[in-house]
């Protein structure tokens, strides 16, 4: 019998199954080889493959070691771990020797003490004795180690050639590197490469001047190094050490949560002195992450608790008055008379809300509720909207199911793997990591994207196949790919008869086979060689599993809908869906877009994407509720800014969402908002759109309340509260204040009971429980009766509607069309270091990476223009104009032009356009017409930048009170 | 890293990566073409400049840290210029115990420098070396590519000025 690994334990090596086998063998051990020994005496079976050193392990025999940790492969270089085999020469170190069957092992006896005291002599020999103020004090490995060896005085004295004197690197804004602690046990190197796979460490040098060098002897902050922190996890002493740590000691006692950045969800041990988070360590246990985490997660927490946290509900009577502080009660009481006020005088449906995908399942269920029983109509829409409605809709239409196919952990078994319009070593950081080792170890890369991501040539990854399309031809890309596999007869015929619907099919092959989607058509639309698409489609369809996994540049798009049906049909033509390694992989933006799309904070859909049309289903939530809820589909996102604009609609309450910024066509957004007589932010700081706000009720981030949040692998993972909310109440409780005050009563004590409720309310979510995520760490929905223990893999046997369903799929060029006056496309992305809007990576360090968004330029097109590096530089839209500062780079294609949209200043979208999905109105982020031209010297700012400046600071100051609160 | 802009740096700068990529262009199809390709640089240059290590790592998709480790884990490879003869003393054992240690001394006097330091015409570059395989006829120099055994401090001065004259006419 296998045991189940404890989260909490280093086993020194990694094991020699994958996580899923890991998984599968706990259910049934049957297909795993197994060699079974003793080890002092004690009898042990363990997999093929295992060490000696983890078998022990396994035993709770912990052999004394240095360079061993149980993420990285072993190295067998610090021989502390040596132990005597019965029948073997000499003492084989534990880690780098694999148990064998019929062995048996020696761990302790009194030659293997010597040896390890000789060895531990030589290492302290060179290394500071100040462990009583060291940083690592409490938490150092060699102290233990030297501790369990026996050392008791060091024969060689101290005073021979050594490194104490080292000079430290403080240069990483999260953590330092003491070279005078070191040991050179490589951990750091290898966790940089195996873990990272970043390679941006080395062993410099050799014999006694070998020493960990970052980039060719450079400080860290300039070498490559990305911050991620598996070094620092890694490292066993006190030489690669979190600041915060350094700053104020070792952590009491700590919990377990789910991050609150992207759609990957790690999970993190939230490390804690009193109140206080000192620490942010990945969580080994954590389904998602496998014990790594990125910049953002691991260290980027600070802004919890900013000064620029407003703690306190503040009302106003319009956007020119100074903010009052006031009492939640009072806030309350304000909002509600204020938007009863507004449905009297302009009728039922002029107020609505807008939910949050950085907000917990519960919170999300909890505003959408308000809005259809306290608000009584169903305009509630979610910031989903902006990202991946596409999603929901093309798969549902296809798949039956609006979520993404697989688990992460599957990607382990992929052959072939396509990333179209994402760029995950970015956006999704830690997900990035484990696809990147998965390709080290062989699988062949596909990448569709107008720009080079990193993905596309780093160390050790190099894709097969850029086919770099011009922003806006995505259909045109992957009608041609599947034309090309039907034209080759590659496609898995047996599956699609067997599982699709034929006439559906039919229709689809009529039209797929057309000459229009040929390559050598396609080519003259995306720019995409004929030959190098036929090669990629080849690939795709003929080398065992392939995997698609795909991003914001494929949905953000008037076509979004529509490229997402074709990556599903492509995956349904080639049999690619339904067991692990493959499928249809959605890279979710945010940590919760799959919650609040599952909660239902749609316009036309209950929770469970079940339609509001649907007098049966709005029956069940009628009983529950005990109110009548609107036959009627409310207003998207847009349609509340239009019909704002055009005096329709007067009240508005958005939780965590920062639509001034993040909305495309920022002057209308403006506009609308500038319309509203009652606009309710609820948000941790005095965001863009809170600016134009006349009640602004305090949020609580991810550290201060309870709940769930559903990954892009629809993993249901628990948020758990480690400090109390700065402003009193956690955001569940603020919309319940809310709502109460309407007069729609909610009475929940804990969100345990809105989980309940969600359960009993949603077939998909029915046996979700805050016990089972207690006990389990994780679950993937669906989980009901049918599939008690959760989902990791979906349509196995079947599609989620019965048969596969095939659509029809035709390219319609999008009207942003490129003219004489606008010859280039801007299209956005992200960056690794800021997340979203910035609203919490820019009040961190993170800055140090990315302290402005800045505009990349194609070298001919620069040439053009007389632009050269660090020009500031106009970029003008059909829509506005803003200033950035350019660099001259051959990532971007000519004729495109690529920025980001983390900084509020930058105005990205004052330039983007209303144009959206012809399905789901998912704005056309990544395709506007511009024109791109060199600044005069006093022109820093265009007339949009400077009016928001005066405006933001006006803001900041009537919401500035005698104690704080300045930006 | 601040760089000097005048003409002949650049000039100059642009002639290394020059020789940097022939190097790269000339082994890369080899199996495991980081060593030759490092020799070859170290050969035709004197040293292997560190700014274009970054080349050396996107032609073979290494990263930068990897390069620089290989190359300062031999001591054969130099990142800065060398004298135009490299002389290397040995001093391991049986070198030492047949009298190294004289000729040590000798070629420094001789040379005005000490290890690792070059001549101020940039002619000669001083190098310790702990074993050259030769110490059946200890003591061993090499100079250049060639290694000469049973030296004396004698035959050691003599070795360098024939490569003066040799140089000079």
């Amino acid at each position: 019998m296998i045991k189940v690994e404890n989260p909490n334990k280093d086993y020194g090596t990694p094991s020699p199954l994958s996580f899923q086998d890991l998984l599968d063998g706990l259910d049934s051990n049957q297909d795993i080889e197994t060699v079974s020994g003793t080890i002092d005496g004690q009898s042990v079976t363990v997999p093929k493959g295992t060490s000696v050193m983890r078998a022990a392990a396994t035993l709770d025999v912990n052999i004394p070691k240095l360079c061993a940790t149980d993420s990285i492969e072993a190295f067998g270089s610090c021989r502390i771990c040596l132990v005597a085999i019965e029948g073997r020469r000499g003492f084989p170190a534990s880690c780098t020797t694999p148990f064998e069957e019929g062995m048996n092992v020696t761990t302790q006896n009194s030659e293997i003490a010597e040896l390890r005291r000789n060895v531990m002599e030589l290492y302290i020999s060179d290394h500071p004795l100040d462990c009583l103020t060291c940083s690592a004090n409490g938490d150092c490995e060699l102290q233990d180690m030297a501790g369990a060896v026996g050392l008791r005085d060091v024969r060689y004295g101290y005073e021979g050639e050594n490194h104490l004197d080292a000079v430290k690197d403080e240069s990483n804004p999260y953590f330092t590197f003491d070279p005078s602690k070191c040991i050179t046990c490589s951990r750091c190197v290898r966790a940089c490469e195996e873990t990272q796979g970043t390679f941006a460490l080395t062993i410099e040098g050799r014999g006694f001047d070998s020493k960990v060098s970052a980039g060719q002897s450079e400080d860290f902050i300039d070498s490559e190094c990305v911050s991620c922190g598996a070094c620092v996890q890694a490292c066993p002493t006190a030489t690669l050490t979190e600041k915060s740590i350094i700053e104020a000691g070792q952590p009491e006692h700590s919990k377990i949560t789910t991050c609150a950045y992207c759609g990957v969800g790690c999970a993190f041990k939230a490390e804690m002195k009193g109140d206080q988070v000192v620490r942010m360590t990945p969580y080994k246990g954590g389904k998602a992450n496998r014990g790594h985490s990125c910049v953002k997660g691991r260290f980027a927490f600070g802004y919890a608790t900013h000064r620029n946290r407003i703690t306190s509900p503040m009302i106003r009577d319009s956007i020119e008055d100074q903010w009052k502080e006031v009492s939640w009660e009072e806030a309350f009481s304000f909002a509600a008379s204020q938007l009863r006020g507004i449905q009297e005088k302009y009728g039922t449906k002029s107020i609505g809300g807008i939910s949050s995908s950085r907000c917990t399942n519960e919170e999300v269920w909890l505003v959408q509720k308000m809005v259809r029983a306290g608000f009584g109509n169903n305009n509630i829409d979610t910031c989903a909207r902006v990202c991946h409605s596409p999603t929901g809709y093309g798969l549902k239409q296809t798949l039956g199911e609006a979520a993404g196919t697989q688990d992460f952990d599957s990607v382990e078994e992929s052959d072939v793997i396509m990333v179209m319009g994402a760029n995950p070593t970015d956006a999704h950081p830690v997900f990035g990591s484990r696809m990147k080792k998965r390709l080290r170890d062989g699988a062949r890369l596909i990448v569709v994207d107008p720009r080079r991501i990193d993905l596309v040539k780093s160390p050790h990854i190099q894709a097969e196949h850029h086919l770099k399309l011009m922003p806006g031809t995505n259909v045109s890309f992957i009608n041609a790919m599947a034309h090309v596999i039907v034209r080759d007869k590659l496609f898995d015929a047996d599956f699609v008869a067997e599982r699709c619907e034929g006439e559906a099919f039919d229709e689809w092959m009529a039209f797929i086979r057309d000459e229009m989607n040929s390559p050598e058509n396609s080519e003259a639309i995306t720019g995409i060689p004929a030959a190098d698409l036929i090669a990629a489609a080849r690939l795709y369809a003929q080398e065992g599993n392939s995997a698609i996994y795909y991003g914001l540049g494929v949905t953000e798009h008037s076509q979004g809908s529509t490229t997402v049906m074709g990556i599903a049909n492509l995956a349904m033509l080639t049999g690619n869906i339904g067991r692990r390694g493959v499928g249809v992989n959605p890279l979710r933006g945010q940590n919760n877009v799959q919650g609040s799309c599952d909660m239902g904070s749609f316009p036309h859909e209950l929770p469970g994407y079940r339609p509001v049309t649907d007098d049966e289903v709005r029956g069940t939530f009628e009983q529950a509720w005990g109110v009548e809820i609107d036959p009627e589909p409310g207003y998207r996102i847009n349609n509340m800014l239009d019909a704002a604009c055009a005096g329709l609609y007067k009240g508005l309450y958005v939780q965590g969402e920062d639509i001034a910024q993040s909305d495309p066509n920022t002057h209308h957004v403006e506009e609308a908002l500038n319309n509203l007589e009652c606009l309710i932010v609820q948000d941790l700081f005095l965001n863009e759109t809170a600016k134009f706000a006349t009640v602004f009720l305090p949020g609580s981030s991810f550290l201060e309340k309870n709940g769930t949040f559903t990954n892009a692998e629809r993993r249901i993972s628990p948020v758990r509260k480690v400090m109390p909310p700065l402003a009193g109440l956690e955001d569940w409780e603020v919309t319940m204040g809310l709502c109460n005050a309407l007069g729609f009563e909610m009475n929940y004590s804990h969100p345990r009971e809105i989980m309940a409720e969600i359960a009993s309310l949603t077939p998909t979510f029915a046996n979700v429980t805050y016990e089972r995520l207690d006990a389990e760490d994780s679950i993937q929905w669906p989980c009901n009766d049918e599939t008690p223990d959760g989902t990791p893999i979906m349509h196995i046997d079947d599609f989620v509607r019965g048969k596969g369903l095939f659509k029809v799929t035709e390219y319609v060029a999008t009207d942003e069309k490129i003219t004489k006056r606008f010859p280039l496309i801007l299209t956005t992305g992200r960056i690794l270091s800021q997340y979203n809007v910035g609203a919490q990576t820019r009040r961190t360090e993170n800055n140090t990476w990315h302290d402005q968004d800045i505009l990349e330029i194609h070298p001919s097109d620069a040439l053009d223009r007389g632009i050269v590096d660090g020009d500031r530089v106009k970029i003008q839209s059909r829509s506005g104009e803003t200033h950035l500062n350019a660099i001259v780079t051959e990532r971007v294609q000519p004729s495109v032009v690529y920025t980001t949209f983390h900084h509020p200043e930058s105005g990205a979208n004052v330039i983007t356009t209303d144009n959206s999905d012809w399905a789901t109105n998912c704005p056309e982020y990544k395709v506007t017409a511009v024109q791109i031209s060199k600044v005069i010297a006093d022109q820093e700012q265009s007339d949009w930048q400077r009016q928001y400046e005066t405006f933001s600071d006006k803001q900041v100051e009537l919401a500035s009170s005698d104690t704080e609160q300045t930006a | 890293m601040s760089r000097d802009t005048s003409q002949e740096a650049v000039l100059e700068r642009a002639s290394l990566r020059a020789s940097v990529l022939d190097a790269i262009a000339a082994n890369k199809h080899l199996k495991g073409s980081l060593l030759p390709i490092l020799h070859d640089i170290q050969n035709s240059l004197g040293h292997i400049p560190s700014e274009h290590v970054v080349d050396i790592a996107e032609a073979l998709n290494l990263s930068r840290a990897e390069v620089h480790g290989v190359i300062s884990f031999y001591h054969s490879f130099t990142t800065s210029p060398h004298g135009k003869t490299v002389v290397e003393v040995c001093r391991a054992e049986s070198c030492q115990a047949k009298g190294g240690r004289l000729v040590e001394a000798a070629v420094k006097a001789k040379l005005g420098v000490d290890f690792k330091q070059t001549t101020d015409d940039g002619e000669f570059t001083l190098e310790d070396v702990y074993c050259l395989g030769n110490c059946a006829c200890s003591p061993s120099i090499r100079v250049g590519a060639d290694i000469y055994g049973r030296v004396t401090p004698e035959s050691a001065l003599q070795l360098i000025d024939t490569l003066k004259t040799a140089d000079a006419s």
